[in-house]
């Protein structure tokens, strides 16, 4: 017999009944998202709306878990009326996960690849986008200083976050990293000990001061500042993950206009130019490595 | 008429390079869903890992890219030392901090599964010796969707199934020879009015 009885049809409509209350539940989570970005947009003028919304969803919701908000609506409500509210959730939106000679193959590459082009320019201008607390900064310093490249050299080293950058200026970097940072110094092929380049106090890291002497750590935000001018490399790595397609094409543009004629180009290990409009304004000079460079 | 389900995701451990191997082998090669995997991998683990496994599969195979369009038939592996994570129509990538003691973590891909897909994400997750996972399948079923947890009698290392049986009311728990039947009748499925 089967009717309204059968205890499978009860269970399909159950299921039915359920999943249209999950699927109502998951439309109000994405309109209470839409809400909250609009107001950090509105509220305070910094726009995720570009952002990639997966992890950008990801980072509220562990906001929320360890500042103990319930709702994304309530935490909507409170960083509009408390300012340090809203302070800490922009801080938590931020990435700030960086290593020295992350991918060392990619700084094997660029040692064989691009340093030969540098040392055909009398000064090189170079650019690191989205540096967080510069421990690439200073790798790719310790990098140049070896190829004897570094005193001609000036170094643009920018992120949004300004707390960021002091740390940055600093130099020092927990010591408890040097192990790991050593083994990829040496696969990155480094020419001398990473512990000539440090002074250990306490648990830190010291960089020499020197490696820094041509850097200039100054605030840019890719979203919403102009660029600058005739880079001659361009870094930004595992920056534009971050950002949706419009945004990533915005700052590849953004790019391509501020490097001079066959500039160089380096992205993370797993972004490329495929998936974006300006695929054919480089090329590669390792795919691989994801080493470009502006064609004109 | 639209089918019910748009999306396949697996998570596995210890023990999946084998696991994945015979159940991608049992799919037909034009699997009507995209399917994307994290396989728990050192940060130091090269492009032999989805060469083994595009051998074993009929669908084609690769490492994500980030974003990278979800196309069908495809299957798609998580990069070491990335996370991955999916959105309505691409892959996306983070190098944000490691998740249960892994990046790739399969609850970082689950969890942003069920937000970008909500009930229309079917979940496997098998053999592993950690309880990654576990979480992540608790949001897809919040969120409607369908979960299936390989039986940890048949996975090689039961811990991470077993764990998510004990904590999520799971759909299906089936040995490995039976998943991808399951797969393939769930594919079919249409979306009920």
């Amino acid at each position: 017999m089967t009717g309204i009885l059968d205890p499978e049809i009860w269970q399909t409509a159950n299921d039915a009944r359920e999943r249209r209350y999950a699927e109502a539940t998951t439309e109000l989570e994405r309109l209470e998202m839409e809400l909250l970005l609009l107001a950090i947009f509105r509220h305070h003028g910094f726009d995720f709306r570009s952002y990639a919304q997966a992890s950008l969803h990801r980072r509220v919701r562990k906001h929320m878990e360890t500042t103990r908000v319930p709702t994304i609506s309530r935490l909507t409500e409170l960083i509009l009326h408390e300012p340090a509210a809203l302070q800490r959730l922009l801080h938590d939106l931020s990435v700030n996960v960086t290593a020295m000679f992350r991918d060392p193959t990619f700084f094997a590459e660029f040692r064989k690849t691009v340093v030969p082009l540098l040392r055909t320019y009398p000064t090189v201008r170079i650019w690191h986008a989205g540096c967080s607390t510069g421990e690439e900064v200073y790798a790719m310093a310790i990098l140049l200083e070896e190829e004897g490249l570094y005193e001609r050299c000036r170094i643009y080293a920018t992120d949004m976050d300004s707390t960021v950058l002091d740390h940055a200026r600093q130099g020092i970097f927990p010591l408890s990293r040097m192990k790991e940072y050593t083994a990829n110094y040496f696969l990155g092929g480094g020419t001398r000990s990473l512990s000539d380049y440090y002074t250990a106090k306490y648990d830190g890291a010291l960089f020499a001061p020197r490696l820094s002497k041509n850097v200039l750590f100054t605030q840019h935000n890719l979203a919403m500042d102009r660029g600058f001018s005739e880079f001659n490399v361009i870094l930004c790595r595992n920056v534009l993950i971050y950002f949706d397609r419009g945004l990533k094409d915005q700052t590849l543009r953004l790019f391509s206009d501020s490097l001079t004629k066959l500039g160089v180009l380096c992205l993370g290990r797993k972004e490329s130019l495929r998936f974006s409009d300006l695929e054919h304004e480089f090329s590669a000079l390792s795919e691989r490595e994801r080493i470009y460079r502006r064609n004109k | 008429m639209s089918g019910r389900y748009g999306l396949v995701v697996m998570g596995t451990s210890t023990g999946g390079l084998h696991a994945l191997t015979r159940l991608l082998a049992a799919l037909p090669a034009r699997y009507s869903l995209p399917i994307v995997i994290v396989q728990h991998r050192s940060k130091d683990s090269d492009e032999r890992l989805p060469a083994l496994l595009q051998v074993a599969s009929r669908l084609p195979l690769r490492e994500a890219e980030d974003k990278e369009p979800l196309r069908s038939p495809g299957v798609y592996l998580g990069p070491p030392d990335y996370h991955l994570l999916v959105e309505p129509e691409s892959l996306a990538l983070s190098t944000e901090e490691v998740v249960t003691y892994s990046r790739p973590s399969i609850d970082v891909l689950f969890e942003s599964a069920s937000y970008a897909f909500g009930s229309a994400v079917i979940a496997v997750l098998l053999t592993g010796a950690n309880q990654d996972g576990t979480r992540g399948l608790s949001q897809i079923k919040a969120r409607g969707g369908y979960v299936i947890v390989q039986d940890p009698a048949s996975a090689e290392s039961d811990f991470m199934p077993r764990h998510a049986v004990k904590h999520v009311a799971v759909d299906r728990v089936l040995p490995l020879e039976k998943i991808a039947a399951e797969l393939v009748a769930r594919a079919s499925e249409t979306r009920p009015g």
